[in-house]
């Protein structure tokens, strides 16, 4: 599993070894609304990318040199509309992460979640530095972990809103009993782990400045696998007549592109046989596969955004939805493996008033199934 | 002695004279000589073939309220990837002696100006020397930003905001590069093309596919015609006291 699924297991089985919550549900519509205002953050993050408005205000922390919060509105046009309105609800979204950390800390039982509201704040402040670091560097490369980044920074706030929820409580005090096979958590989890990777390489490719490597889908320059000789990649330059593209495609762009799409298809098989899986062994209606069929839904719809984004030439408002399925995809992989984390066969789960422990077999796993 | 020492002295200054106007005189033919001596490279470019269909900048142009009013009664730009005349006549090649370096004269040149108009850059391709100042200009009712990012060591990178009705800003490029990209972030389909070499040969075609560099000294060169989209061509020219003439054909497949 690697260093990512192994940092995911010790930190979800800190999260089961108390059924606490919060009890407050204010403090849950508060990262609920944290959690959502970061999914608008990454859409309008995604705007600037698409509208290549990276540098449309090229000072940071002020923006053309008027303080960030008293730019004149006459000002808020073209490029800079986006990369400004990402600015101030950047600032937003890192004022309302500092209230639910301190808030976190303040009123919640939990240990660990004191420390996870401390973790996202951390994360919020990196993450506007990289982002204005991105700006006064100039390096685009900033920019892509500032893109991947902000994925990690919206799984971790959909969690805490998790760990508030009354939901939380009463799942991690074993409530709707069921298990799941330790096969399907870890295909769960290796699946979110691929389509993180996914999304970087995504914000690579965007990060490229170089449009699409790849005009055509399914094929690629009319082929199952495009010719990448140095011949060949003048030609296609020759007759890329992008608008915005600051930088000629190179070979390596377009075995980015083919990567991305191969990936793409390993991902699909992947999440249908997690629902296909989940269906047979949790049934139709348990929440695990509900949840997985979702899942599916979203990496179909996000093929579909991914096809249409290289039919339009990469509009700007096809590839911010490319961008921001892909989000939800990556979360709603997180949520399941954190959800079932508890539920694998084996886990130990521990309730306020009694403890359900598992050196579970197949059999009393089945049964409990059933 | 008086005598004696004006006689001398006047002998001196005698010589001296006769030495510097012999000096001036042989300068002169000297530099006559060369001015006689170095000659115009000329030549003209062609496209063959059908270039790809340029793209209409309207659907840009028009989401941007600033730039849209420029163009209220006027027919908003393409993209000019491909400049070319009835006959195939080639513009926007930029044309240099290759290799040629240590020969900028760009710091006692004149400045060149890329303007900032009807939310385009105009010219879209120009070239400069070394050390010579480039001046970018807003000549619109709206801000830009100049955003540029050299890719040669040494050429620094730029990210400066220019409001309307502000100084022209300047910039200088102290390495050659082909094709430094300037652009805009308010803007994204402005787009121009700057290139800096290290003397003063060079030119870019004009609409009539003609180009001239001038005042080249004797010597053998190769002459490289580079266009942003089809790459470069060479060719090896000997240069006399003549003009030499290099046309290039380009093809667009």
């Amino acid at each position: 599993m690697g260093s990512p699924g192994a940092c995911a297991g010790v930190l979800i089985s800190k999260l089961n070894a108390s059924a606490q919550t919060s009890n407050d549900p204010w403090l849950h519509r508060f990262a609920v609304l944290t959690a959502v205002i970061t999914f608008f953050l990454l859409g309008i993050g995604g705007l600037v990318t698409s509208h290549e408005a990276g540098m449309s205000v090229p000072d940071w922390p002020t923006s053309y040199g008027y303080n960030m919060f008293a730019l004149p509105i006459k000002f808020w046009r073209g490029g800079a509309f986006f990369e400004h309105s990402h600015r101030l609800l950047a600032s937003g979204a890192g004022f309302l992460t500092t209230v639910l950390a301190v808030w976190l800390w303040l009123k919640d039982p939990r240990k660990w979640m004191k420390w996870l509201g401390v973790a996202a704040f951390v994360l919020v402040v990196a993450q506007g530095v990289l982002g204005g670091l991105r700006v006064t560097l100039k390096m685009d490369n900033l920019g892509v972990i500032h893109g991947v980044v902000g994925q990690s920074f919206f799984i971790l706030t959909c969690a805490i809103a998790l760990f508030t929820s009354r939901f939380w409580g009463r799942w991690s005090a074993g409530e709707k009993m069921f298990f799941v096979t330790r096969g399907l958590w870890t295909l769960v989890l290796a699946t979110t782990i691929l389509i993180f990777c996914q999304l970087a390489l995504g914000a690579t490719m965007r990060g490229q400045h170089a449009g699409l490597a790849i005009p055509d889908f399914p094929t690629a320059y009319g082929k199952l696998w495009p010719d990448t000789s140095a011949d060949a990649v003048a030609r296609y330059n020759a007759e890329h007549m992008d608008v915005v593209a600051e930088n000629p495609i190179t070979a390596f762009q377009i075995i980015l592109q083919m990567a991305h799409r191969i990936i793409a298809l390993a991902i699909f098989i992947l999440v249908a046989a997690v629902a296909w899986l989940s269906w047979k062994r949790l049934g139709g209606k348990n929440l695990l596969a509900k949840l997985a069929f979702f899942w599916l839904a979203l990496v179909v719809c996000q093929i579909a955004l991914g096809a249409w984004t290289v039919w339009s030439n990469k509009a700007a408002d096809v590839a911010t939805a490319h961008v921001l399925v892909g989000a939800l995809s990556l979360v709603t992989g997180a949520l399941w493996c954190i959800i079932a984390f508890g539920r694998r066969e084996g886990a130990t789960i521990t309730a306020p008033t009694k403890t359900i422990s598992g050196a579970f077999g197949t059999s009393p796993a089945m049964a409990a199934n059933k | 002695m008086d005598v004696r020492f004006t006689s001398m002295n006047y002998s001196r200054t005698n010589w001296f004279v006769k030495t510097a106007v012999l000096s001036i005189l042989a300068a002169g033919v000297f530099g006559a000589c060369q001015a006689a001596a170095a000659a115009d490279i000329i030549g003209v470019i062609t496209l063959t073939g059908t270039p790809p269909a340029e793209t209409d900048l309207a659907p840009f142009i028009s989401d941007n309220s600033d730039c849209a009013a420029m163009y209220q009664g006027k027919k908003m730009p393409t993209t000019h990837f491909f400049v070319v005349g009835p006959k195939g006549e080639f513009a926007d090649v930029v044309v240099s002696l290759k290799d040629v370096t240590g020969k900028s004269t760009g710091a006692g040149a004149q400045p060149v100006v890329l303007d900032q108009k009807d939310c385009v850059y105009t010219p879209q391709i120009l070239a400069i020397q070394t050390g010579q100042k480039l001046l970018v200009r807003n000549s619109d009712m709206c801000i830009h930003t100049i955003d540029f990012e050299p890719t040669v060591p040494g050429n620094q990178s730029h990210s400066d905001a220019q409001m309307a009705g502000a100084a022209d800003l300047p910039y200088t490029f102290p390495k050659p590069e082909m094709f430094i990209t300037f652009k805009c972030g308010v803007h994204k389909w402005m787009r121009a093309w700057v290139s800096v070499f290290d003397s003063p040969y060079f030119s870019v075609s004009g609409q009539d596919g003609k180009f001239v560099i001038k005042n080249v000294p004797p010597g053998k060169y190769t002459v490289e015609a580079n266009h942003r989209k089809l790459g470069a061509q060479t060719q090896e020219v000997e240069v006399a006291d003549k003009d030499v003439t290099v046309n290039f054909t380009f093809a667009v497949k």
